[in-house]
């Protein structure tokens, strides 16, 4: 089974030379770490800087320098600064060649939901509503399942959506998988786990074809 | 040059009355009108609707006038660092529109450039798009979005001059440059505000045109939400 950096170590396999990346809060901000460093990558940030490097060195932090999650940054050579407007002109307007997020609840039919559990937490779903309806190359970093134990790929979403038929690649602790028109499809499983355990994980409809290799890292 | 400086925030903010509509400037903490905020707080006008980004937290930004049952509604796309907020929200004392981040720049933008609706993709399908009319373009489905009318903008600029000229550092511009020009009034407060003529006119991001009121604000604070730092590496 992967833990956080695993899933991020697997995902960052998936970001290609030339590409311009959109990064969520929470796992997908670990990916930056692991993307191989003999190709060109410029990393996005929807508050309105391109180009965003690692955190600054202590003392050298800058409150005007901040990604989306409000974290202190830098910057690379070659970065820019932009207001939310041109900002979302990148995202709706297909500028951005990979968004990846995290997510609460993905069904089969590539149904996303992530800003809201009714009654309980409302933090509001940020950038997240623009990114999935405009991105065509979307991967969900995520658990397989919740804390309670329960799968969170699902038949349908239970949860408020975020988005409607949008996720097209899902990478969790146990498994690499795509979504098709006919469910979630397996690809890879993570180091040690059986396609059995995947199956018992996943509340969907998984189409198993063939041997699955063990996904590399 | 039509002058457009104010001798102090007092000044900035005549006009300001129970029930309004602002903009507010920022992304978290980063590019508040920290010096407008504070002095709405004094003022203690009630009943607001406050349009922006994010809410504060619980002691800095939105948050100030928050504890003060300042605000009615707010209209924002995130509000995950203040509990205040989530309590308010919860218990129905305040009333909370969540909207998309883009199509919250863009009902700014909108109503800056003279347009009274925009179609966005963002939301289509959610309980966002609920009660809204929606269009298809190219086999795809949009969202139809209003432009936001408000009656002041508050934002905060790194630099600018008493023409209203502004220029913005680094993501402290975020929503700023798309509220500036999308109220009745937009006001400006700026880190330094420097003599006509400075400015160089290539490297301006606002023009004054966009802005009726500017001030040289006091004493930032610009507090950190997430310091995260690296070490450096032993030699």
């Amino acid at each position: 089974m992967l833990d956080k950096i695993g899933i991020a170590k697997r995902i960052a396999k998936e970001v290609k030379d030339g590409y311009y990346v959109n990064l969520g809060i929470g796992i997908p901000t670990l990916v930056a770490n692991y993307v191989r460093n003999d190709i060109e990558v410029e990393f996005q940030s929807e508050n309105g800087v391109l180009g965003m490097g690692p955190f600054p060195f202590e003392g050298e932090e800058d409150a005007d320098v901040i990604n989306a999650g409000k974290q202190t940054i830098t910057t690379l050579p070659g970065a820019s600064f932009f207001d939310s407007g041109l900002s979302f002109s990148m995202i709706r307007g297909k500028h951005v060649d990979l968004t990846i997020l995290g997510a609460m609840e993905v069904a089969e039919n590539g149904d996303i939901a992530n800003w809201k559990i009714p009654g309980r937490m409302v933090k509001g779903m940020g950038g997240a509503m623009d990114l999935v309806a405009s991105a065509e190359n979307i991967i969900v970093a995520m658990m397989h399942t919740n804390k309670a134990g329960e799968s969170k790929l699902l038949k349908r979403c239970s949860l408020p959506l975020t988005g409607v038929g949008c996720v097209k690649k899902i990478v969790t602790n146990l498994a690499v998988l795509e979504v098709t028109e006919a469910g979630f499809k397996l690809l890879e499983r993570a180091p040690g786990i059986s396609v059995e355990a995947i199956q018992e994980a996943t509340e969907g409809h998984l189409i198993i074809e063939g041997t699955i290799p063990e996904m590399s890292l | 040059m039509i002058n457009k400086k104010v001798a102090h925030v007092e000044e900035a903010l005549n006009g300001v009355s129970d029930g309004m509509t602002f903009m507010l400037g920022g992304f978290g903490l980063s590019g508040i009108p920290e010096n407008a905020i504070s002095e709405l707080v004094k003022l203690g006008v009630k009943g607001l609707t406050c349009i922006s980004n994010n809410a504060g937290v619980d002691d800095f930004g939105l948050g100030l006038l928050l504890q003060k049952r300042q605000i009615n509604k707010m209209i924002s796309s995130y509000v995950g660092e203040n509990e205040e907020f989530e309590r308010q929200m919860l218990s129905g004392e305040l009333d909370v529109e969540l909207i998309p981040q883009g199509t919250l720049a863009e009902r700014c933008r909108a109503a800056q450039a003279g347009f009274p609706a925009i179609y966005t993709p963002a939301g289509y399908g959610t309980e966002v798009a609920e009660g809204k009319e929606t269009r298809e373009f190219d086999g795809k489905m949009y969202v139809l979005e209003h432009a936001f009318k408000a009656d002041f903008a508050f934002v905060k600029a790194w630099k600018g001059d008493a023409a209203g000229n502004l220029i913005f550092k680094g993501t402290a511009r975020n929503f700023n440059p798309v509220m500036c020009g999308a109220a009745k009034i937009t006001v400006a407060e700026v880190e330094e505000l420097v003599p006509l003529g400075t400015l160089d006119p290539n490297q301006i991001h606002i023009p004054g045109i966009f802005v009726q009121r500017i001030f040289q604000g006091k004493a930032y604070e610009k507090r950190i939400e997430q310091r995260t730092v690296r070490q450096k590496e032993a030699k």
